[in-house]
């Protein structure tokens, strides 16, 4: 009786390989798979299974041809203003940064070999010794001196202009060692230079027509809009690692040519599914799926300097009449967790668990509402395709109010214009905001008194202290108290409803190994090349 | 060739180039149009004023705009496309790749399509009312009528998908041998030449008949005249000209309007060029791409016209 499963998915295998990521334990695992109604001698059989698939050793050798999902002629191999997927994929390729970002998105020493500090103010960066270039050039720390100074000229053009600003001096002060002094202290300077566009280039480079990192790969073909070709760098520092010989990487914008790629063996690797081509992928044998939870969110925001969402109860009836497992089951096709009204995502290592989210209960529902005087009355919800799923949300929504006497008058209005239009003007309306690194960069930008985006105006001056205190802090329990206590805040005062937290899927050829999740982005936060191989 | 027809070659030449002139301005003008400009959208979310204002002196964007018309327009009689400003490669650089490619599967596609268009439509004017003139017009209705999108996908899913007999991706660049070309070439062509034989047929079809219907057909059928003489002495050279026009804007939908076709199958064109141009606002590039759509587009309508001078009989002396 051992794989004698009816109804079990790839969808599914890969929900079971997100959740042992994630550490949960054999028991709640079979718990979960018999909820799915799993006896429990197939569940232990089913879970040797996904085991198995993922834990033999490297090999090398081997070119794979990989698609993302967005290209265009502004492909660009210049970390500084790389916007796209398929620019950061080509990043992790050809170079190095001097942290990156782990599956808890907690930075570790990557070109750095120790980034220390004593107020959180002025930085000391050690770098690795024995680091060289493709060219042949040894890394030093002119180099990072200008990799760094460049975000801040304007006719670069850097996406991270805003980040680097706060770094007022940036000083080498042997080849190894390069100090960074920063306007405030902000103790997130390690995750920080793990994002993408931080990436390490040579000193005094101009030209991008081909990349000259310290990275993984070489690179061999270089053609915006077209594609890129890796070959594997014999030098590279690091010794575990890259497997394969030759990466080919392609952006198929076309959601439907993507996935017929896969199943034709045309590509063997393929970025950001559409949930609706599981089963067209699950219909053919050897292909496997791969679920990054995303931390993205799509959100209801109620204004609370406006009615409906001034009037007292309102906004806590409408967190107990959100259905969420409705809309994790129908709306998101169960690929996503349920998020607790803040938006520290479950990968975030500051995300506080024990704070639940509201149970739904239409009664207690129902009690709220009619306290704001609000029941019976017709209250019009802005969504739109702009804002992802929101239009479905908002569907979930209309259908619980009606059960209890609450109407609401969903207005769907067109994505064009909708960020400008719509989006924190509406009353009651929907958000859509993409997963960032730090728990700072979500509370300075959303949640702070003055922030641009405050979705749902909430204003409080002990939260804006403890953003401040929370940015310096140096110690990790005692930050964490504070981003905590902060989460708290959110879920209970502010006037965002967060139902649930997005996942991606991406699809591969089964004989692709060591490809893991990483939540700052679909295909292993875009460095899969370094770590993927493939199966004889 | 005569006096007169040399001067009216010559006048369609000269009316060609005003043409292409005023294309220029125009693609300018309304590209300047378009809400939001380069710097805004590079920076995206990261766009505060003084980062625009920076980036766009950077790019000399804050010149007038008809200045860098006139610098533009310059650069392009000696040859200089100017430089993309996105990704700062050469203009020129970005094309000749694209363009190739574009060449290719138009060329291609051409090669197939034409002749088989043009015997089916004349096929079908001889024997006009026939059951395979019915099949044929039949047939290319129906087939005008599937939009494009459907044939190539359908086509990817059964042949690439299901059968595995070709790739769904088309790697232009990937071409050593012929049969090579052939699989990749397989799908994106039968796609492209489906649209534009049927309209060539159509097209050949109704301008041959119109010549059977002319009196000196008649009177080369009272004078006994064969049937395959009538048509291919007397009914074609007449015909040769609508024909050549139907053929020529068939094509020259080859170049420009494939978009559909090349994000199918994942060909790198110069439609997709063009689109991305249009998506950063990249005035270089869009305007070279605008030119050299609307030249080809010229070029073939000239050809078609040149050939129209010179096959009409009365022109000839």
């Amino acid at each position: 009786m051992t794989n004698n499963i009816t109804n079990w998915t790839k969808a599914d295998d890969a929900r079971v390989l997100d959740a042992i990521r994630r550490g949960a334990s054999r028991r709640e695992l079979l718990a979960f798979l018999m909820a799915g109604g799993v006896s429990l001698a197939a569940g232990g059989a089913v879970l040797g299974s996904a085991g198995r698939a993922h834990a033999a050793t490297p090999r090398k050798g081997g070119k794979v041809r990989a698609a993302g999902w967005t290209t265009s002629t502004a492909d660009t191999l210049d970390p500084a203003i790389a916007s796209h997927s398929t620019d950061y994929v080509r990043l992790c390729s050809f170079y190095n940064r001097l942290t990156f970002l782990d599956a808890d998105l907690a930075p570790q020493m990557e070109l750095a070999e120790s980034i220390e500090t004593g107020d959180a103010k002025t930085w000391t960066v050690k770098l690795r010794s024995g680091v060289t270039f493709h060219s042949g050039k040894t890394l030093d720390a002119n180099d990072v001196v200008f990799s760094l100074k460049r975000h801040l000229d304007p006719a670069v053009g850097s996406k991270v202009n805003a980040i680097a600003k706060q770094m007022t001096e940036i000083k080498a002060v042997d080849p190894t060692t390069v100090t960074i002094t920063l306007a405030s202290p902000n103790a997130d300077l390690p995750t920080l230079l793990g994002i993408h566009q931080f990436m390490i280039i040579a000193d005094g480079t101009k030209d991008f027509t081909t990349a000259n990192g310290t990275g993984p790969f070489l690179c061999k073909e270089f053609k915006p809009g077209v594609r890129s070709i890796a070959v594997r760098n014999p030098n590279y520092w690091r010794s575990s690692g890259p497997w394969v010989d030759e990466i080919e990487f392609i952006g198929i914008p076309d959601d439907n040519a993507r996935v017929n790629a896969l199943l034709s063996g045309d590509v063997q690797i393929v970025g950001s599914m559409n949930p609706r081509a599981i089963r067209q992928i699950e219909a053919q044998p050897g292909f496997e799926m791969m679920i990054t939870p995303s931390g993205g969110y799509t959100n209801l925001n109620m204004r609370l300097d406006m009615s409906p969402g001034d009037a007292e109860g309102f906004v806590t009836g409408i967190r107990h009449l959100i259905n969420r497992e409705q809309i994790l089951k129908a709306v998101a096709r169960g690929i996503g967790d349920i998020a607790n009204d803040q938006p520290l995502p479950l990968t975030n290592r500051y995300h506080n668990a024990a704070l639940k989210p509201a149970a739904f209960d239409p009664e207690k529902a129902k009690f709220h509402l009619s306290k704001s005087g609000l029941l019976n009355q017709t209250i019009p919800v802005v969504a739109s395709d702009a804002a992802t799923l929101s239009v479905e949300m908002a569907s979930v929504l209309q259908q619980e109010g009606a059960r209890i006497g609450m109407k609401f008058d969903i207005k769907r209005v067109p994505a064009d214009g909708y960020w400008s239009n719509y989006w924190l003007k509406a009353p009651m309306h929907f958000g859509n905001i993409n997963a960032r690194p730090t728990a700072d960069s979500y509370f300075s930008l959303l949640y702070a008194s003055d922030a641009a985006w405050n979705e749902s105006r909430f204003k409080s001056a002990a939260f804006d202290e403890l953003l401040v205190k929370a940015r310096g802090e140096l110690d990790e329990a005692k930050r964490k108290e504070l981003y905590g206590e902060m989460q708290v805040m959110v879920a209970q005062q502010a006037g965002t409803v967060i139902p649930l937290f997005m996942a991606n899927l991406d699809a591969l050829n089964s004989k692709v190994r060591g490809m893991k999740p990483n939540p700052l982005g679909n295909l292993m936060g875009f460095a899969f090349p370094e770590y993927i191989w493939l199966a004889e | 060739m005569s006096n007169t027809m040399t001067a009216m070659v010559l006048h369609r030449l000269w009316v060609s180039f005003l043409t292409f002139i005023f294309v220029s301005f125009v693609v300018f003008a309304i590209t300047n149009m378009l809400p939001g400009d380069i710097a805004e959208i590079m920076l995206g979310q990261a766009a505060t004023p003084e980062a625009v204002a920076g980036l766009r002196e950077a790019m000399h964007l804050d010149e007038p705009a008809i200045l860098r018309f006139l610098r533009w327009l310059g650069g392009l009689f000696v040859g200089d496309l100017g430089t993309s400003l996105v990704n700062r490669l050469p203009v020129s650089e970005m094309i000749s790749g694209r363009l190739g490619n574009s060449l290719k599967l138009a060329a291609v596609t051409t090669l197939l399509s034409v002749p088989v268009a043009l015997l089916l439509g004349i096929a079908s004017a001889i024997w006009r009312n026939s059951w395979f003139d019915r099949v044929v017009s039949t047939l290319s209705i129906a087939v005008i009528s599937v939009p494009e999108f459907m044939v190539a996908t359908g086509a990817v899913l059964v042949f690439a998908v299901y059968l595995q007999w070709l790739p769904a991706l088309s790697f232009a660049n990937e071409v050593t041998s012929f049969t090579q070309m052939l699989r990749v070439y397989a799908m994106p062509v039968v796609a492209l030449s489906f649209v534009i034989s049927a309209q060539m047929i159509r097209m050949t079809r109704a301008a041959v008949i119109d010549t059977l219907r002319t009196p000196y057909v008649e009177m080369a059928l009272l004078k006994g005249a064969s049937r395959s003489r009538i048509v291919l002495r007397h009914a074609l050279p007449n015909a040769l000209g609508p024909i050549a026009n139907a053929v020529a804007l068939s094509l020259s939908y080859l170049l420009g309007g494939v978009i559909i076709v090349e994000t199918i199958f994942n060909y790198p064109g110069l439609s997709k060029l063009m689109l991305d141009a249009v998506a950063t606002r990249d005035m270089p590039l869009i305007q070279s791409c605008a030119m050299i759509f609307c030249l080809s587009y010229l070029l073939l309508i000239t050809i078609a016209d040149v050939i129209a001078i010179v096959s009409n009989p009365r022109l000839r002396k």
